[in-house]
Formats: structure tokens, C-alpha cells, sequence
């Protein structure tokens, strides 16, 4: 997904001189496109994610819109009060872009996993907070910022993520994307665990389920309506992302819901259970650990159906 | 309608700053008259004398950015733009108060000529950093200035901003340090050491000046001295005393929190500052400049 950024980046850049891309001295390679394109407009701010935030705030109040890149949880919780004060504040045109959401950086251990990261950006005002879930929608949300007036965070994922669809009609923030019509079951995905989701999925027909599938690249302002219409037609939504399960995005869609009257579908947040990651793995094995895989999150879901292929106790860690 | 200048100089501004901090945070009970008595020099030199800021077009593009980085002296910010004419002297006694734009650290909504709002301290100078970088790429000939605490000099992001400042030959950045050697709850020496202060900032690149902060020649001097510097940051040390200008408040750490109580402490204050009132200026709140308006 960073390559894709930057590529997308890189074409905005050339029509836009005002594109500016601040790095914490990362992106060693991934960059390489845009900083030998526009030399001028790379500012590399050093290992010091205060101070960068905060420029990037004062180069965007004064015209520029400003894209910041670091990894994880440093370009976020290393500067959050400058991100609420300084950028989100004064409303300042600064797009502040994570690499490695969720469990992507893997074995390099749980500094570097962002997974709290959604719920502290969707909590501070005048934050759109982006999740695209593959190559193609890291384009459409690239461009949905660079053109959305304010301060945005998108997380994204590393360089080994798919392209799962070619093209997306009528993209815009605050609108998830449906995938796959299905019954009873909805499944929500934010982010790059998309390509579970989408595995999950073909697990699930094959054992005679049909869920549709939505991805939300959104996950504020949340889109209610898709939420709500589900909600009337579906005995479960289920919730999916690389996250904690508290306050990020399956937190978005439950305040949803809990908004709602009368009739509606019961809901599942799969994410992580509440804890930091402290098995050491490669990305496909922390996510089988922590019950995210393709396989564990269809299993999960026959069992709230009550379907008998299920063992339950495999989800006891 | 059009906002008339006040012709004033930078002493009867300074006045004014201190006048107008004692009656605010009197009237609101609110807090940090000390720090808005140590830096009303500095600020009102570089409001009357060296800024180019205008109250008729706030946000002329090639206006002079000021950030009070020290953002709990706010009535000193609000008190020096109402005399300049950014809006109306009265509505400054509505500091604190439920319904008013004037809180206590300085907010830019609703204000003009607020630049931008600080308060937590450390995002001031990084803020301006940008502006300078910005203003750089542009061709811009604005300064930006930018107004820190001694204090605030402990955050780690005064010197990521200084380091990167240095590294970027931001000359078009000024910063003004209103060294009152004393801190949040004790003197800087007791609390956290910052010096060798001017070493400091001349080890991370900076063209340092070591002033006495409430001498106006002085701080013109550096002002200017700071504006023509090329090549890279400048950094006024505006050495000065808490509290200043009252006696019982001057290097008294408990001024970072108090303000002056109805009675003695109150008109002793303000007795002291008419003892000091330059020659020309008058004191809005004399009951007899009010004419019988009741505030």
C-alpha cells in the first residue's frame, strides 16, 4: 500500500505545487519517487514526530496541504496533542498518514503495531479518520484527502498487500463500499484485513453461508446509513479489523446501532480481545494467533449462527 | 467601519499590557499575572515598533506571524491587540468569563489578529517552524516570531524545533524567551536547570542574544538585530523579572497562579503602575477616564 501512496502522491504532487510530504526519517526506498521528483517539497523533520506534526500544522495554515508519514503509532500517539491542538484545532490541512496498521510490521513487536490507533484518532473533532483495505482504495482515499479541506489520518498497510478490486463507482468519505450481496449477515471490514474478509467469505459459501461484505475505508464520519440499513436486514453484522475491540471501528458501528430502535441485527466486533500483541510472528502468523485469519474469522462467525462445524474452543488462547 | 490605529509608544503599550493584566485577572480571578507582567515588554516593543501587523486586514498575506508560545500570559497577547486596534478595549475585562471569546491561554477563534492558539506549552515554536519553512519555500519576506517561557524550554519539542530550525537556516524565525528564572512551582534553577541557557541554543545553531528583556532600546536593538541576522534562527534571551512592575508580585513564585484581591492587593497594584505611568497615557479604568460607564 505505501507504494501505491506515493505513486498516487506523487501524480497530485505534479499538478499541485502546494503538496508537501514530511517524513520522520522513514521511508527509506518508499519514497524515493517523490523525493527525487520534488526535492523541494520532501522535508525530512528527523526522528522527532513533535516537531513535525506541529510544522506540518504551520506550513498548512499557511497554504500548504501537508502530508506527514512515519510508521505505526509514531506519527499518532507520539504526537497526539499536536495533532488536537495544532492540527484538528485550527482545522489545519494536514494529512497525517500511518504505514503498518494493525499487526503489518510483525515480528519487529508491539511498539510497532498500531492497534489503538483508529479509536484515539476517531475520538479527536475535526479528524476524518481513513482505513482504505486494498491498492485500490489507498488510491481513491489518497485523493479523497488530498481533496477533503482539514486534518485527515489514513492508516494504511506495508508493501505486501493485495489489489482485491480494479475500480470503485462513486467513492467518497463517509461511504463504505459493498462488495458482495449476501443474507442475514453482514460483514463489516476497515482496513487492510480486507483480504481476510474476503477469504472468509468463500470459506463461509462453501459451508452454505452467504454474508455480504462491505469494507468501510471510513471510519469517520461512519456511514450510518449502510450500517442502519443493514441493521434492519440482517440477523448479524459482524465487525472486522485490525484493532483493538475497543473504540475503533467496530466501536464506531455499535454506536450505531445502539442509536437504533425497534428491531435490529445482533452484533460481533472480532478484533483484538483488549491486549497488546506479545506473540512474536511474521503478519499471517499474528493474525492466525490472535484469531484474524481467514479461517478464525469464518469459524467465529458459524458459531454466533450456530452452525456445527464450529469448535468453539479453538478461539480459547 | 474602519479600525483606527492607536498612536501610541512601545512604553505607554507596555503600560497598557500590565494595566489591562492586573484588571483582567482582578475582575475574572484568574491566573498567571506574573508571567503577563514579565513579558509586557517584550510584547509591547514588538507590537509598537518592529511588527508589521494591521488591524483593518488581520490577515494581509504579508503581515509578520507572532505566536505567544507561553500561552497562559494570553491577557498580555489580547491586551496588546485590543490597543493596537484589532478590536474593542472594553470586551478585554470579559477575560475567563462564561460566554466570552478571551479564555484563559489564547485562543485564535473569534479573535482577530490571534495568529494561533497555544496554551499547552512546547507547540509554539514548532508551529512557527513551519510558518518559517513555508514562508521560505514561498519567497516570502514576513518574520515570524515566536514568544517562549523560560519554563516551557523543558519540553522536548522546543528542541526538535531548534534543532530542525538550525538544520533549515530558518533565518526569517525569531524567538523571544521571557527568561524570568522562575517556573511553574519553584525558580528554574531549583525545579529544572536549564542553563547554560544562551550555550544551549548557540550549540544547536542559533544566533543568541542576551538582553535585559525589559530595556525597549534593547529589545528594539535585538529586534532588528534578530531580523537582519541571515543565515540562520535568531533567539532573543529576554532576561527579565516575574511579577514585574508590582513590587510585592516581582520574583514571588506564587504570582504564576494568584491575581490581586479586592483591597490592598488590588489598588496597591494599581497605585504602583500609576507611579510608573508614562507621560501621555491614561488608565481606561480610572474611574474618571471612564466617565461613569459601568463595566
Amino acid at each position: 500500500m505505501r507504494d501505491r501512496f506515493i505513486k498516487t502522491l506523487v501524480e497530485i504532487a505534479k499538478r499541485d505545487k502546494n503538496v508537501y510530504l514530511v517524513t520522520g526519517e522513514v521511508g527509506f526506498g518508499v519514497l524515493r519517487p517523490f523525493w527525487e521528483q520534488f526535492p523541494d517539497r520532501l522535508i525530512n523533520a528527523g526522528i522527532a514526530e513533535q516537531n513535525l506534526t506541529s510544522l506540518a500544522a504551520g506550513m498548512a495554515l499557511e497554504g500548504k496541504i501537508v502530508f506527514t508519514y512515519s510508521i505505526g503509532n509514531f506519527p499518532t500517539m507520539r504526537c497526539l496533542e499536536q495533532i488536537r491542538n495544532d492540527c484538528a484545532y485550527h482545522k489545519a490541512n494536514v494529512k497525517i498518514v500511518s504505514v503498518g496498521g494493525g499487526l503489518a510490521y510483525g515480528s519487529l513487536g508491539v511498539s510497532h503495531h498500531a492497534t489503538e490507533d483508529l479509536a484515539i484518532m476517531r475520538a479527536l473533532p475535526h479528524v476524518t479518520v481513513m482505513a482504505p483495505g486494498d491498492l485500490t482504495e489507498v488510491e481513491y482515499v489518497t485523493r479523497a484527502i488530498y481533496g477533503h479541506e482539514g486534518t485527515c489520518y489514513m492508516r494504511i498497510g506495508r508493501g505486501h498487500d493485495k489489489q482485491l478490486h480494479d475500480s470503485i463507482d462513486d467513492f467518497k468519505i463517509g461511504k463504505a463500499i459493498k462488495i458482495k450481496d449476501g443474507e442475514k449477515t453482514a460483514i463489516f471490514s476497515t482496513g487492510a484485513i480486507f483480504d481476510e474478509a474476503l477469504e472468509a467469505c468463500r470459506i463461509l459459501e462453501y459451508h452454505g453461508v452467504n454474508p455480504s461484505l462491505y469494507t468501510f475505508p471510513t471510519v469517520k464520519p461512519i456511514d450510518r446509513e449502510t450500517i442502519e440499513a443493514c441493521a434492519c436486514n440482517c440477523d448479524w453484522i459482524v465487525t472486522l479489523e485490525e484493532h483493538n475491540i475497543i473504540g475503533g471501528f467496530g466501536g464506531a458501528v455499535s454506536e450505531v446501532l445502539a442509536e437504533m430502535g425497534g428491531v435490529r441485527a445482533k452484533l460481533m466486533k472480532i478484533g483484538l480481545n483488549d491486549e497488546y500483541s506479545s506473540v512474536v510472528g511474521n503478519h499471517k502468523y499474528l493474525r492466525e494467533a490472535y484469531g484474524l485469519s481467514a479461517e478464525k474469522i469464518a469459524q467465529r462467525i458459524e458459531g454466533v449462527l450456530g452452525l456445527e462445524v464450529v469448535k468453539m474452543k479453538e478461539f480459547k488462547r | 467601519m474602519e479600525k483606527e490605529e492607536k498612536v501610541l509608544n512601545s512604553l505607554q503599550l507596555a503600560w497598557k499590557i500590565r494595566r489591562h493584566g492586573i484588571e483582567m485577572t482582578h475582575v475574572s480571578g484568574g491566573a498567571h499575572i506574573g508571567s503577563i507582567l514579565s513579558v509586557a515588554d517584550i510584547i509591547g516593543v514588538l507590537y509598537n515598533d518592529i511588527a508589521k501587523v494591521d488591524p483593518n486586514n488581520p490577515h494581509m498575506e504579508d503581515r509578520d506571524r507572532i505566536i505567544l508560545s507561553k500561552g497562559h500570559a494570553g491577557a498580555a497577547i489580547y491586551a496588546a491587540l485590543a490597543e493596537k486596534g484589532f478590536f474593542d478595549t472594553k470586551k478585554l475585562i470579559t477575560h475567563y468569563a462564561n460566554g466570552s471569546m478571551l479564555s484563559g491561554h489564547v485562543s485564535h477563534i473569534g479573535i482577530p489578529g490571534v495568529e494561533f492558539s497555544t496554551g499547552s506549552l512546547g507547540h509554539g515554536l514548532p508551529v512557527a517552524v513551519g510558518m518559517a519553512l513555508a514562508a521560505k519555500k514561498d519567497n516570502k519576506k514576513h518574520r515570524i516570531f515566536v514568544i517562549l517561557g523560560d519554563g516551557e524550554c523543558n519540553e522536548g519539542a522546543v528542541w526538535e524545533a531548534a534543532m530542525f530550525s538550525n538544520h533549515y537556516k530558518l533565518d526569517n524565525l525569531i524567538a523571544v524567551i521571557d527568561h524570568n528564572k522562575i517556573s511553574g512551582i519553584g525558580f528554574c534553577k531549583d525545579s529544572m536547570q536549564i542553563c547554560p541557557f544562551r550555550e544551549k541554543w548557540e550549540a544547536f545553531g542559533w544566533n543568541v542574544m542576551d538582553i535585559d528583556g525589559h530595556d525597549h532600546d534593547a529589545l528594539r536593538n535585538a529586534y532588528k538585530s534578530a531580523v537582519a541576522s541571515l543565515g540562520k534562527p535568531s533567539v532573543i534571551i529576554a532576561n527579565t523579572t516575574k511579577g514585574k512592575g508590582i513590587s510585592y508580585m516581582e520574583n514571588e513564585i506564587s504570582w504564576h497562579y494568584r491575581f490581586p484581591k479586592e483591597g490592598e492587593e488590588y489598588d496597591t497594584a494599581v497605585a504602583e503602575l500609576h507611579a510608573q505611568m508614562p507621560d501621555g497615557t491614561e488608565d481606561m479604568y480610572d474611574v474618571n477616564v471612564m466617565e461613569g460607564e459601568i463595566l
